[in-house]
């Protein structure tokens, strides 16, 4: 299940003021991104007129860099359909992914539902990268206030620093420790104002068969520095902000799938809005290889493939953050579904 | 359509996994092995899961019954069915499992 010809859709989400129309106007010049269209909510706001080349109507407008641009009249899913249908007629140029930016109080977990249980889009569309731009002025303070700021901090893959320039080294360490407390498996970039994005570094996705292994390495490194990083009952938690907590579902045996499948499916269920963001490496019986899954919230993508184990070792290993949920109750319940031993049995 | 990820059909929704997993067996063996499994914890509710035309029958003890589509969408009926809440960070629930 790699998606075949599916074209990427990444979101492009972070609360008011972050920063991420003034990034989309950078990005929209790169000829780079010449074989993308963006889905915006409305011209005027990105300020497209000097990078404007045609208007096919009223609500798609090609740029010089080749990039097609559209505004979200009704809801999103029409404007990717007329998209798709311009597209397929020739009256705009074939696209090669999509970046779908959405309002500043937004949560990125409908639009995902959007892409994924969607009978129509499914079947063109996959879900890309969730990119959230968080500025360091008021990024700490929006999560703390802010529950769309958090949601979308907790389901990105890339996590965009913004308006460094504004703030002194301390902030900018805070601001980096809170969102890795959040999410520790996205990946920080940092913006530099006078440099130009690196748009391989943000859209590069899991569907890509050679960015995948570094993307789930990069999601290891972070399970590897979580197992250390609990601190003690009674001191403070890094990989915790508030009641959201970043914890790790770890063991060496292999899984059935059905079982896994059974309680997974049952727990976003019932958990589903408490569990901001899953990412993993499973092993499965009659498996070769690692399988990787990840979900937003209740969503959960098909599952993919990966050539090798990064480590050499086969070992199931699964991020969550999650709101208010006991991680030892969850690792227990796991194994009890899953018939494993306690992990820590397993490690003695 | 399932309520929870809105697949329809079970062949493209994530439960059915990637196909490495079940390699060798028939669609019809593999959904009552599938059914055999997730009847170790609907046992817990008084629900039972039978394989039906490529779909899953769910039934309770008292004879109420919900066809359901693939494996992802069981939860939402059996809930519906049982009348309560299927918790898997339920300690009962979790005891009984780690007793068999």
């Amino acid at each position: 299940m790699n998606g075949g010809d599916k074209l990427s859709v990444h979101v492009l989400t972070g609360f008011l003021g972050a920063g991420k129309t003034s990034l989309l106007r950078r990005l929209l010049a790169l000829p780079a991104l010449g074989d993308t269209a963006v889905v915006i909510n409305e011209f005027g706001e990105v300020g497209l007129d000097h990078l404007l080349l045609e208007a096919v109507d009223e609500d798609i407008v090609l740029l010089k860099s080749g990039c097609v641009c559209c505004t979200v009249r009704g809801d999103l899913k029409n404007a990717l359909v007329t998209l798709m249908e311009r597209r397929r007629s020739g009256e705009i140029p074939a696209f090669a992914r999509i970046v779908v930016e959405t309002t500043g109080i937004a949560d990125p977990a409908p639009i995902v539902a959007t892409l994924t249980a969607d009978p129509m889009l499914r079947h063109h569309f996959r879900v890309g990268n969730i990119v959230t731009v968080v500025d360091v002025p008021n990024g700490l303070s929006n999560i703390d206030a802010y529950p769309e700021s958090l949601r979308q901090v907790a389901a990105a893959d890339r996590l965009v620093v913004s308006k460094a320039d504004l703030a002194d080294t301390e902030e900018i360490a805070a601001l980096e420790a809170g969102l890795r407390a959040v999410n520790p498996t996205a990946t920080l970039v940092a913006l530099d104002e006078h440099a130009v994005p690196d748009p391989e570094r943000l859209l590069a996705d899991l569907h890509d068969e050679t960015a995948r292994p570094a993307e789930v390495a990069r999601w290891l490194d972070a399970v590897a520095s979580t197992r250390w990083r609990f601190h003690a009952h009674g001191t403070h938690d890094v990989n915790a902000h508030r009641d959201i907590r970043a914890f790790v579902l770890r063991n060496a045996q292999p899984l059935a799938w059905p079982r896994f499948a059974l309680w997974l499916s049952m727990l976003l269920n019932r958990h589903g809005a408490a569990i901001l963001r899953l990412k993993g490496l499973l092993a499965l019986e009659g498996v070769e290889g690692p399988v990787v899954i990840q979900g937003v919230q209740h969503i959960v993508h098909a599952p993919l493939h990966l050539k090798a184990w990064p480590r050499g070792v086969p070992l199931t290993e699964i991020v969550v953050i999650a709101r208010g949920l006991d991680p030892t109750l969850v690792q227990r319940s796991f194994e009890a579904f899953n018939r494993l031993r306690p992990a820590g049995d397993a490690a003695a | 359509m399932c309520g929870l990820c809105g697949a329809f059909g079970g062949s493209d929704h994530w439960t059915a996994g990637t196909g490495a997993e079940t390699a060798g067996a028939t669609p019809t063996a593999e959904r009552r092995a599938r059914a055999a499994t997730a009847n170790e914890v609907l046992a817990f509710y008084g629900l039972s899961l039978g394989e039906w035309a490529g779909r899953f029958t769910l039934r309770s003890r008292t004879g109420r019954m919900a066809v359901v589509e693939h494996f992802g969408a069981i939860w939402p009926e059996a809930e519906r069915l049982a009348g309560q809440p299927c918790d898997p960070l339920d300690e009962a629930l979790i005891t009984r499992l780690e007793a068999t």
